[in-house]
């Protein structure tokens, strides 16, 4: 069964209504979650959610509605609302643009799934968690908390201009986290990371992660961090783990790039970006080890597509070269707009919500070092993973990062284990302190990435590998 | 364009076909909790002075918690005709057959009356208590929107503006299997905005229940009246600074006190700072969860949770000492209480929380409200800033994030306009700083130095949650960092 004719409907209804330019997409997303703590499940839910969105184009103003029925004449009245609606935009008119050139693309895409993770039993996902916080309460948690996320999305995309694509992606994820609570402070371990990885697979990704066996540890950890000494505040040679360099890029590239950002489509909520367009080709992001690539296509990763949710199919290109800006994150108006001549990077969270820049996945290529090396070649500095805290300016600049945990570096090995380690930067000094880089890449997936107003959540991928960065500001503290 | 109103009772009649679905096919002995949500959202959203981004759709979703054999799942579609609920009633029965036991289940609310004040909608049409509810706001048009973000661009006066006006109704019931069946419909307005001029940007927000209260014009005006007045900023090096905070960055004081301050769960759990009973904020200080509105500030959401529990106003702060944190049923049960009121389809995994916290102004005798103000200082706050010998006015917080959990150490950045304040007086523009501060210690006894007027009630600035906030005096803030570097 496909929706193309409802899409098409609404399509033909907006241009009929006077749009020059219309696309319509039908979304079925069947979603499930479950939750644990300290041996019991805690809770269990699923969604299922249909319906069609569609956007109209009026001189240069955008409309955008949605409708939960999938039926022509609903989809044909969506297409004459989002047509009205753009025509109520352009009593506040900007500029006039277009968008750019987009080969009409008829196309099918699914994504790699070895074992579909709806199709697992509920008993046995409730029997995992479960066993994961009773291992690491037994081990001695105050509370253990696991949970699981799956969602499997089905689309059909129209444009005016020719596009007929379907889509079927899954993603999961999963992960456990063991608090020690303490005298005044609460301490907390997480695997495989702060919520768990996800990816654009099946159920596969979560047997490879092994719950059940890292829960303990993560108990034993957070239980020795209550005793742990203080990160010390001072400025040294952080070495960070994977998981929380893929949250590092996320908040300090990722957004950084995004075109709307740029040209200041979210300067009153999510914030503009330090970048100048004039600058890029030439502006110095980081050390030359530095290689940020955009790339939907990464096999697994959670921000992996077929196609864009403007129809523009998914495409490698580098965000950042040798150290250099040179790509964007963006869409076929915001690219317009800037003079650039590719998109590729327009998102929806569901049928009910407009498309928009968003990331992909956005990752370091790996390095030419490995995690042992990096830490046999650091004299003196602070090894932290996992992140606890994140927060950054409106411009993309100035970040400070908490981490679970951290070992102090003596003498090219990790000494003491550290609690409470934060860091504190500003992002394009921090990266052109990047010295060593390792080659043990993981794409990290982010389930939770909030952005536009109505709020939408996005699902992002990083591939990231440790790396060493040289006289950053750690701990930092109230 | 909203949307229509005027559903009243539509979703509690679907709320009752579930639960007969659910009796036909799982049995007398079923526990069931229904939500039905009708939700039309419109969003027109401006940047660069003008608008680029402009949302509606109208969506109905039903919620069904299922409880059998020992057993919970929670099931939700927006597929609402007859073979979409009943779909929905055997996928969540046929799950919740194969799924674990659930140990910690609080069975379902007991029927019992709402509580409505007299700002409040009221139960659907046919309570007879609509006063409050605005139609027109239910009702409103992209155009009626685009005009109050005309009137925001014109205020400001050639200054680059960005933001959104958006307006909500909501029309929902729910009903259980022990008879609870309430309904409610509500709606709601807000416009949030910001004036840009050489790097300085200012802001000027309200929520409002009527559209009708949003005018574009003066909120403009007081947004590019604060940016102007930020330009040409100077850096301070970090440290303690006396601070006044204005009514949005004491909003994000109030949001992370609702989410991990008063969270019952997280308070059970001994994750929180709050301790019953004891003095932990200043005697000045009293903080109320007050969901039902008032006549003169109708009440922006439902008069009952998700679990079918009504709310009720709830004093978690008074004069100073921490009285209560907030429950949904499961946590009420843990921890040995009742539910508050505070139980939301996701409140087991993530705890319950407060969305309506008010810190209650401290009125001046003979001093008349009002929303306007010039140049850097919201007006209710001028007070205050005219007793700083020296610090700084902030008016904005931003990305702010949990370093503790515990000690509530919070890390984030002002927004939007930082001042020098010597002898009362504002003497510069100051850039964004980074700071890292335990939001409770902030408010600690003897640390608040004064309290606003006039609460002003704010937009979250994610969720659809609202703050009642007014200006803070503060002794001390700890400013880690200049955002630049």
């Amino acid at each position: 069964m496909t929706h193309f004719d409802e899409a098409g409907a609404a399509v033909q209804a907006a241009l009929d209504a006077g749009a020059r330019y219309a696309d319509a997409r039908v979304m079925v997303r069947r979603s499930e979650s479950l939750s644990a703590r300290d041996g019991a499940v805690e809770d269990l839910g699923f969604d299922e959610s249909a319906g069609l969105g569609v956007r109209a184009l009026v001189g240069s103003s955008w409309g955008f509605y949605a409708v939960p029925e999938l039926s022509e004449p609903a989809a044909r009245a969506a297409g004459r609302r989002a047509a009205e609606i753009a025509a109520a935009s352009a009593a506040v008119p900007g500029p006039p643009h277009d968008l750019v050139p987009a080969r009409a693309v008829t196309a099918s895409w699914a994504s790699d799934c070895v074992i579909d993770p709806l199709g697992v039993s509920l008993s046995d996902k409730g029997d995992l968690l479960v066993r994961a916080t009773a291992a690491a309460k037994a081990a001695g948690a105050d509370v253990a908390e696991a949970n699981y996320e799956a969602w499997d999305t089905r689309k059909w995309f129209v444009s005016s201009e020719g596009h007929r694509i379907d889509q079927h992606i899954r993603e999961c994820g999963a992960g456990v986290t063991a608090i020690a609570i303490g005298d005044g402070e609460v301490q907390r371990r997480s695997w495989p990371s702060h919520r768990g990885q996800h990816g654009t697979r099946g159920w596969e990704l979560i047997d490879e992660i092994d719950l059940v066996g890292n829960a303990p540890r993560m108990a034993e950890e957070a239980r020795a961090l209550l005793t742990a000494p203080l990160c010390p505040a001072t400025e040294t040679n952080l070495v960070l783990g994977g998981e929380q360099l893929a949250l590092q890029i996320h908040e300090s590239v990722g957004h950084a790039i995004e075109l709307d950002r740029i040209l200041g489509w979210e300067a009153a909520f999510a914030g503009t970006s330090w970048l100048d367009l004039s600058r890029i080709g030439s502006l110095r992001y980081g050390s030359e080890l530095m290689n940020i690539t955009i790339d939907p296509s990464f096999p697994g990763a959670l921000g992996s597509f077929g196609f864009d949710d403007e129809g523009t199919p998914a495409t490698k290109r580098h965000a950042v070269k040798d150290g250099i800006w040179v790509g964007v994150l963006a869409g076929r108006d915001s690219a317009a707009v800037a003079g650039l001549d590719y998109a590729g990077s327009v998102r929806a969270d569901g049928w009910s919500r407009l498309p928009m820049v968003r990331m992909t996945n956005v990752g370091l290529e790996p390095g030419p070092h490995t995690l042992d090396e990096i830490i046999a070649a650091t004299d003196d500095g602070v090894f932290m993973d996992v992140n606890r805290s994140w927060s950054i300016d409106d411009r993309r600049l100035n970040f400070q990062f908490g981490c679970e945990i951290g070992y102090e570096i003596k003498n090219g090995k990790l000494g003491r284990m550290l609690r409470n380690p934060t860091y504190t930067g500003i992002g394009p000094r921090f990266w052109q302190s990047m010295d060593m880089l390792s080659s043990e890449t993981v794409a990290w997936g982010t389930p939770n990435c909030g952005k536009g107003q109505p709020g939408q959540i996005g699902h992002t991928g990083h591939p990231a590998a440790p790396a060493r960065f040289a006289n950053v500001r750690v701990g930092v503290r109230g | 364009m909203s949307g229509g109103s005027g559903r009243a009772g539509a979703e509690l009649e679907t709320a009752a076909k579930v639960i007969e679905l659910v009796r036909g096919v799982a049995g007398r002995s079923a526990e069931a909790e229904v939500n039905v949500r009708h939700e039309a959202l419109a969003l027109t959203r401006f940047a660069n002075s003008a608008i680029h981004q402009n949302v509606a759709d109208a969506t109905t979703r039903v919620r069904l918690r299922l409880h059998v054999d020992g057993r919970t799942v929670g099931g939700s579609t927006t597929i609402t005709d007859v073979d979409g609920l009943r779909a929905l009633v055997e996928r969540t029965l046929a799950a919740a057959r194969v799924s674990p036991a659930d140990r910690s289940w609080p069975g379902v609310a007991a029927p019992a009356p709402l509580r409505l004040s007299a700002g409040h909608p009221g139960s659907g049409e046919r309570s007879g208590l609509a006063f409050g509810f605005d139609e027109a706001t239910a009702r409103a048009d992209p155009a009626e929107r685009a005009a109050r973000v005309r009137d925001f661009v014109r205020a400001a006066d050639g200054l680059e503006t960005a933001g959104y006006c958006r307006t909500v109704y909501v029309s929902a019931a729910f009903a259980n299997s022990a008879g609870q069946a309430v309904e409610g419909r509500t709606a709601e307005a807000a416009m949030d905005g910001v004036a840009r001029t050489g790097g300085a940007d200012g802001v000027a927000r309200l929520a409002a229940a009527r559209l009708d209260d949003l005018d574009g014009a003066v909120l403009g005006a007081r947004a590019a009246a604060k940016a102007r007045a930020a330009r040409e900023p100077v850096e301070l090096p970090p440290g303690r600074y006396e601070v006044v905070l204005e009514p949005d960055a004491v909003s994000d004081m109030l949001q992370n006190f609702a989410y991990f301050g008063f969270d019952g769960r997280a308070h059970h759990q001994q994750q929180s700072f709050a301790e019953l009973g004891r003095e932990q904020f200043d005697p000045s200080v009293t903080i109320v969860d007050d969901p039902l509105g008032s006549r003169d500030e109708p009440a922006g959401d439902l008069a009952f949770d998700e679990e079918g529990t009504p709310r009720r106003p709830l004093v978690l702060v008074c004069d100073g000492v921490t009285r209560a944190v907030t429950h949904d049923r499961t946590s009420a049960g843990q921890a040995g209480t009742e539910s508050t009121g505070h139980g939301s389809a996701v409140s087991r995994s993530w705890g319950p929380h407060a969305t309506h916290l008010r810190l209650e102004a401290a009125p001046v005798k003979g001093a008349a409200p009002g929303t306007g103000g010039a140049g850097a200082i919201v007006e209710s706050a001028r007070p205050l800033v005219a007793k700083m010998r020296r610090g700084l006015l902030i008016s904005d917080l931003w990305y702010t994030r949990v370093l503790d959990p515990k000690t509530l150490v919070i890390t984030g950045l002002t927004r939007n306009g930082v001042w020098l304040v010597e002898d009362g007086e504002v003497v510069s523009a100051v850039g964004n700083m980074r700071f890292t501060q335990s939001y409770p210690l902030a408010l600690g006894p003897g640390r608040v130095l004064g309290i606003g007027a006039e609460t002003i009630m704010l937009p979250e600035s994610w969720g659809r949650a609202r703050y009642a906030a007014p200006a803070l005096h503060l002794a001390e803030w700890n400013l880690t960092g200049n955002a630049s570097g």
